[in-house]
């Protein structure tokens, strides 16, 4: 009976995993959308959904507890309950750097943009995918799409690298663009921080899967 | 480096035609406390009572290999088996105190090996209670029935009394599964305690209690020694998949 019960709560802890990790893979895609449309009520619209995201990473992490509180788990049980609330909380981060990038879109203000877009937005489909292959990996104990993930934070980083210097050289060679290029400084960290916390899923699921810790942040 | 206390090569021992146990190879470090665990009928609780020839009782009990305590081949035919028993202490899943007072049941063994002098049995008395965490709560009773103690007071009192010996190893067999869950933190707390100075091997189907208090466990499963780790790695990353499905409930 003990594992018939262990299974279902386990799914269930799983099947909330998921949703929180779709709503963060809404939160990315309609947070860079409203930079690039320069749409500050969508900025606000994902900002105000950060807060469900939060509740329900509290609800996940109750759940764990009660999970080890009452069922004493052992082995896979106890790494998926762990890996389960480590993911949560870097989900929440992740969160968090969609919601930095919100403000900045609303302190730019609708103003027009120093040139069109094109590794923000690169950046952006890449943590977009980082995430879905990182639940992805999770839900079928995938280590190879775990391991395969964490290495397109190389790219999302070597973008950061090409973005800054890009803008420094924009800000030396004209002091009225300080302001602009600063916010989309942020907004290039905020996506890289965002990458480093996709691949600690990674590393969340190597550890699930294989009991073994791996740095793939590297 | 850990000492080795305990030993077994190509262990086999049957009841008539049944093979009990298969094949055993474990080797157990001195001071440590290894677990052995496993479903009824696996093999544990026989292991156990190999290590100080319990299963001599049992007329149809064969056993082959090697088992070593230290220097000592247990089951050599010289092996003295009382002398075994004196350096192999065991305490058993229900309290079997004697019919007779705390005292006397504690004095029992060292007055059979041949101890008189009363300041010593009484300086052993003590010492032993100490020991089992038991002296605060007997000193003032130590001339009444053993049989008026509560259960885990009874359970402390058979370590005692196993203590008394001065034995180098501590068998135990499920030694809290009929004890409230005080008591039985009560016998853990005294077990952490104790293998500063004793080997001790504990066979108790409690996971949990396996998983608190011992260095090392061993699985067992039909007279197989599936798997043999540190507790840690046992309870959380195990590598054998019958293993993780037994701790994990998913067995059978």
């Amino acid at each position: 009976m003990h594992c018939i019960e262990m299974d279902h709560l386990l799914k269930n802890l799983q099947h909330d995993l998921l949703r929180m990790g779709a709503m963060v893979e809404e939160a990315i895609y309609n947070g860079v959308q409203s930079l690039v449309k320069r749409d500050a009520d969508l900025a606000s619209a994902v900002l105000d959904g950060d807060e469900k995201i939060n509740q329900l990473q509290l609800e996940i992490e109750d759940r764990c507890i009660k999970l080890i509180a009452t069922q004493q788990p052992m082995a896979k049980d106890l790494r998926k309950i762990s890996a389960t609330w480590r993911i949560s909380v870097d989900l929440e981060r992740m969160a968090d750097n969609v919601g930095d990038i919100c403000k900045a879109v609303i302190r730019l203000n609708g103003q027009a943009y120093l040139k069109p877009f094109e590794h923000i937005p690169q950046m952006a489909d890449l943590c977009q995918k980082m995430v879905k292959d990182g639940l992805d990996a999770y839900i079928n104990e995938d280590v190879a799409l775990a391991v395969q993930m964490s290495e397109m934070d190389h790219q999302v980083d070597t973008l950061y690298r090409e973005i800054f210097k890009d803008l420094m050289e924009m800000m030396s060679a004209n002091s009225n663009v300080v302001n602009q290029g600063n916010q989309l400084i942020f907004i290039a960290r905020f996506l890289e921080r965002f990458g480093d916390h996709a691949t600690n899923i990674a590393e969340s699921v190597v550890y699930l899967v294989t009991g073994q810790r791996k740095d793939l942040n590297k | 480096m850990i000492k080795t206390k305990i030993s077994a090569e190509n262990l086999n021992l049957f009841y008539g035609d049944f093979h009990a146990l298969k094949d055993i190879h474990i080797s157990m470090g001195e001071r440590q406390v290894t677990a052995l665990i496993g479903p009824s009928g696996c093999g544990k609780s026989t292991f156990l009572r190999c290590l100080n020839r319990m299963n001599d009782i049992i007329p149809t009990c064969r056993v082959q290999g090697k088992l070593m305590f230290e220097d000592t081949e247990i089951y050599h035919p010289d092996t003295d088996v009382v002398a075994l028993r004196k350096r192999v202490g065991m305490v058993f899943q229900a309290p079997n105190p004697f019919p007779k007072s705390v005292y006397e049941n504690v004095a029992y063994a060292p007055k059979l090996h041949g101890l008189k002098d009363k300041a010593r049995l009484d300086e052993i008395v003590e010492t032993s209670l100490r020991q089992a965490a038991l002296w605060d709560e007997v000193k003032d009773r130590l001339h009444k029935p053993a049989l008026g103690l509560s259960g885990g007071q009874q359970q402390r009192l058979c370590i005692a009394r196993a203590l008394a010996i001065q034995p180098e190893v501590l068998l135990m067999d499920e030694p809290t599964s009929a004890l409230d869950p005080i008591s039985t933190l009560k016998i853990e707390e005294l077990i952490r305690e104790l293998k500063q100075y004793y080997t001790i091997v504990i066979v108790t189907h409690n996971m949990q209690q396996a998983a608190r208090i011992s260095d090392k466990t061993a699985f067992f499963l039909v007279g197989d020694l599936v798997e043999f780790d540190d507790t840690e790695v046992i309870f959380t990353n195990p590598k054998d998949q019958r293993t993780e499905d037994y701790i994990t409930g998913r067995f059978g």
